[in-house]
């Protein structure tokens, strides 16, 4: 795509190594994310779908360095991120947020959320002092839609909705460009999550951030969407604008998956045309030879078992990982 | 299935009163009686006592299930509709929970009775041999609520060799056909397995497997593909869909997810704060929607075919249910709101036989939608 991409992941790999025995010696690798490539433009979101354990929490974090990579490399904004110095990688990590899952979890329950918010300010030198520090708390907390005197309240106070606000307040504490949400609203509940979801939106409009919006939710991941990576065992089999992918999916995986979804509409019941895989996800520590998804996909060849199928672009941003996509 | 045994087990204690009914023993089907209701709740409360306050979980609480149907309860956290249905087999944890009134009839049983002057419990005895037996349960957690130190075989066959006084031979040979009844691949060598080897679905085919096991009249589901990715998810609802009409079960399907509602159910009832706002057939009310509370909530979940820019939004937050607002609990979120919803508690409008709502706003015609604010 075009010179406007805020980050580019080119053969993206990140495995983990799994030991056994006394000293620990390592006998395989779980290849959690496997050569994946892909851009993000400057305030787009890009979703990224995929079954649990298929490598999407992985990418997120191997981006922002939270993990290390194995190979490959991001570049933002014209800086190699995996190749960084740790003092600059220091100065970039403002630039770049993280939104978790889990806002009971992810919250330090000792601290009052104007600490919460405020502390990543202090570090970074973006307030000189407690005092300003306060301020900006009250205007950011504001901006997701808190009341300034709950700037001192705790996590345990507030109820789920709430507190991704304030995990959402802490990100923006920074004046970030570019924010990871991992599955962000996931664990909310329906009115609350669409409340979230406009506000990510909101701030997307005003503060022009850019997403990676991370979720299993595939009716979310259309609505916030504005390109889509489907990720299966570690690869990125499909990956092309929003409108390709939901109208036109070419990969039998991503075919799959979107027919799963349910429908809202009662009298569709039984009519829709549902392609139920059969079995499980392969193990990523043991995946598949050839094409991943072989092993459940109705259209497979003997090509299929053997060879990795090439990322191929169909269409003009519209890139798929499957030997028989024109066929399809 | 061993009518007798069940019988039998069911006339030991037959302590109480005329107004229970005993199934006469060896009658082929219940089925056969004039009302085909399997399962009525009038009036259910079940209360929480805490230090912090009493939790009205479940408030006044009416439903039924026919024979053979699939009713829907859908609400978000904490609206009580779990332990709606953990009320009915009576496993709410009591102390702190407390039964604090309504009726319960299954079956022609009564399962609990309690008002002003009586309090009548259907004695333990006679409520193990249902539970597992004619009513059993799917949980969300396919990976807690399997033990972990059992080998499946004899998860599956603890209930056949209780309800049912199967051998530990025989109860080992169904609980092969079983799971290869949901669809496991290798039954022989599963079955011998431990549930940790198993996959998130895998397991909740084990737990439809157990569930299934004594042939239940009623299966209560609470959330169970919540846990799951979409694509086993689908494996899952198509499976229940496929055995609920070979076995001619009724379904309490408890789930937030409206989708999933669409796709399972026959009757919806919709629940917030521990009270029902709306019950109503499942396209009726995906169609024409009454309580706010629903319209918002059918508005506010982003559709595959949603191209608007952005989301319904039902402000404010799920109450906290030992402090619920006065009058309907909806009032504080609710775009109709006036002083009389504040102050009393909305009456039940019956829209057509199958359709109620419990909201002031009602005049008969239906509740417009219009004027829901995007806030």
């Amino acid at each position: 795509m075009s010179d406007t991409a805020l980050i580019r992941v080119k053969e993206l790999k990140k495995y983990f190594p799994i030991q056994a025995g006394v000293v620990r010696k390592t006998v395989g690798h779980v290849k959690a994310v496997d050569g994946i490539t892909f851009n993000i433009e400057r305030g787009k979101t890009m979703g990224l779908v995929g079954e649990s354990g298929c490598g999407k929490s992985t990418t997120g974090r191997t981006m922002l360095r939270l993990l290390k990579a194995t190979d490959g490399e991001v570049i933002f904004d014209g800086n190699d991120m995996l190749k960084m110095e740790k003092s600059k990688l220091r100065e970039f990590r403002t630039r770049m947020q993280i939104i978790f899952q889990d806002p009971y979890s992810s919250l330090n329950p000792r601290l009052p959320v104007k600490d919460i918010v405020g502390e990543a300010m202090l570090q970074h030198k973006i307030v000189p002092n407690k005092k300003e520090m306060k301020e900006r708390v009250i205007e950011i907390i504001g901006k997701c839609g808190l009341f300034p005197e709950q700037a001192l309240r705790y996590p345990h106070q507030f109820s789920g909705g709430q507190r991704q606000r304030i995990c959402i307040a802490r990100a923006l504490a920074v004046n970030p460009e570019f924010i990871v949400c991992d599955e962000a609203v996931s664990a909310l509940d329906v009115s609350i999550q669409s409340q979230i979801i406009n506000l990510l939106k909101d701030l997307q409009d005003e503060m022009g951030l850019t997403y990676l919006f991370i979720s299993h939710d595939l009716s979310v991941v259309k609505f916030i969407s504005d390109d889509v990576g489907v990720m299966y065992v570690g690869h990125l089999v499909e990956y092309g604008s929003r409108d390709k992918i939901f109208a036109n999916p070419i990969h039998p995986y991503t075919k799959a998956l979107l027919s799963a979804a349910p429908s809202f509409d009662p009298k569709a019941k039984g009519k829709s045309k549902r392609i139920v895989m059969e079995g499980d996800v392969p193990s990523p520590a043991n995946p598949p030879s050839g094409c991943r998804f072989h092993t459940r996909c109705p259209h497979v060849e003997p090509i299929c078992k053997e060879t990795v199928p090439e990322n191929r672009e169909l269409e003009p941003g519209h890139f798929v990982m499957c030997h028989k996509a024109e066929s399809l | 299935m061993n009518e007798n045994l069940n019988n039998d087990l069911n006339n030991v204690d037959d302590v109480d009163i005329g107004a229970m009914m005993v199934p006469e023993s060896g009658m082929p089907a219940v089925g056969q009686k004039k009302e085909d209701i399997l399962l009525d709740v009038k009036g259910l409360k079940t209360f929480f006592h805490t230090d912090n306050g009493t939790v009205r979980a479940v408030n006044d609480v009416d439903f039924y299930v026919r024979k053979g149907e699939t009713l829907g309860l859908v609400g978000e956290s904490g609206c009580g509709k779990s332990i709606s249905s953990m009320s009915i087999t009576r496993i709410v944890e009591t102390p702190p929970g407390k039964y604090e009134g309504g009726e319960i009839t299954f079956d022609g049983k009564t399962l609990l009775r309690i008002n002003e002057n009586e309090r009548y419990l259907l004695p333990e005895k006679d409520m193990r041999s249902i539970r597992g037996n004619d009513i059993s349960f799917i949980f969300q957690e396919p990976m807690t609520s399997l033990n972990p130190v059992f080998k499946i075989s004899k998860q599956i066959s603890e209930p056949m060799m209780l309800h049912r006084g199967m051998t530990k031979k025989e109860a080992h040979e169904e609980s092969i056909r079983l799971l290869d009844l949901v669809r496991i691949p290798n039954p022989e060598r599963i079955v011998d397995e431990y549930p940790f080897s198993l996959s998130g679905g895998m397991r909740q085919r084990v737990m439809i497997a157990m569930a299934l096991a004594c042939e239940p009249k009623l299966l209560i589901a609470d959330e169970p593909t919540t846990a799951l990715d979409v694509t086993v998810q689908a494996q899952v609802l198509e499976l229940m869909n496929d055995l609920k009409s070979r076995i001619n079960a009724s379904i309490i399907f408890i789930t937030h997810d409206l989708g999933v509602i669409a796709e399972m159910c026959d009757r919806v009832v919709v629940m917030y704060a521990g009270k029902v706002v709306e019950s109503s057939p499942i396209e009726e009310l995906f169609e024409s929607p009454q309580h706010p509370y629903t319209q918002g909530l059918i508005a506010s979940k982003p559709d595959m075919a949603t191209t608007e820019k952005r989301l319904h939004v039902i402000p404010g937050n799920v109450p906290d249910l030992t402090e619920l607002p006065g009058g309907c609990p909806f009032h504080p979120r609710c775009y109709k709101v006036t002083e009389r919803c504040k102050q009393e508690y909305p009456p039940t409008h019956k829209i057509t036989d199958e359709h109620i709502v419990s909201c002031w706003e009602y005049n008969g015609s239906g509740i417009s939608s219009e004027g829901g604010e995007e806030a």
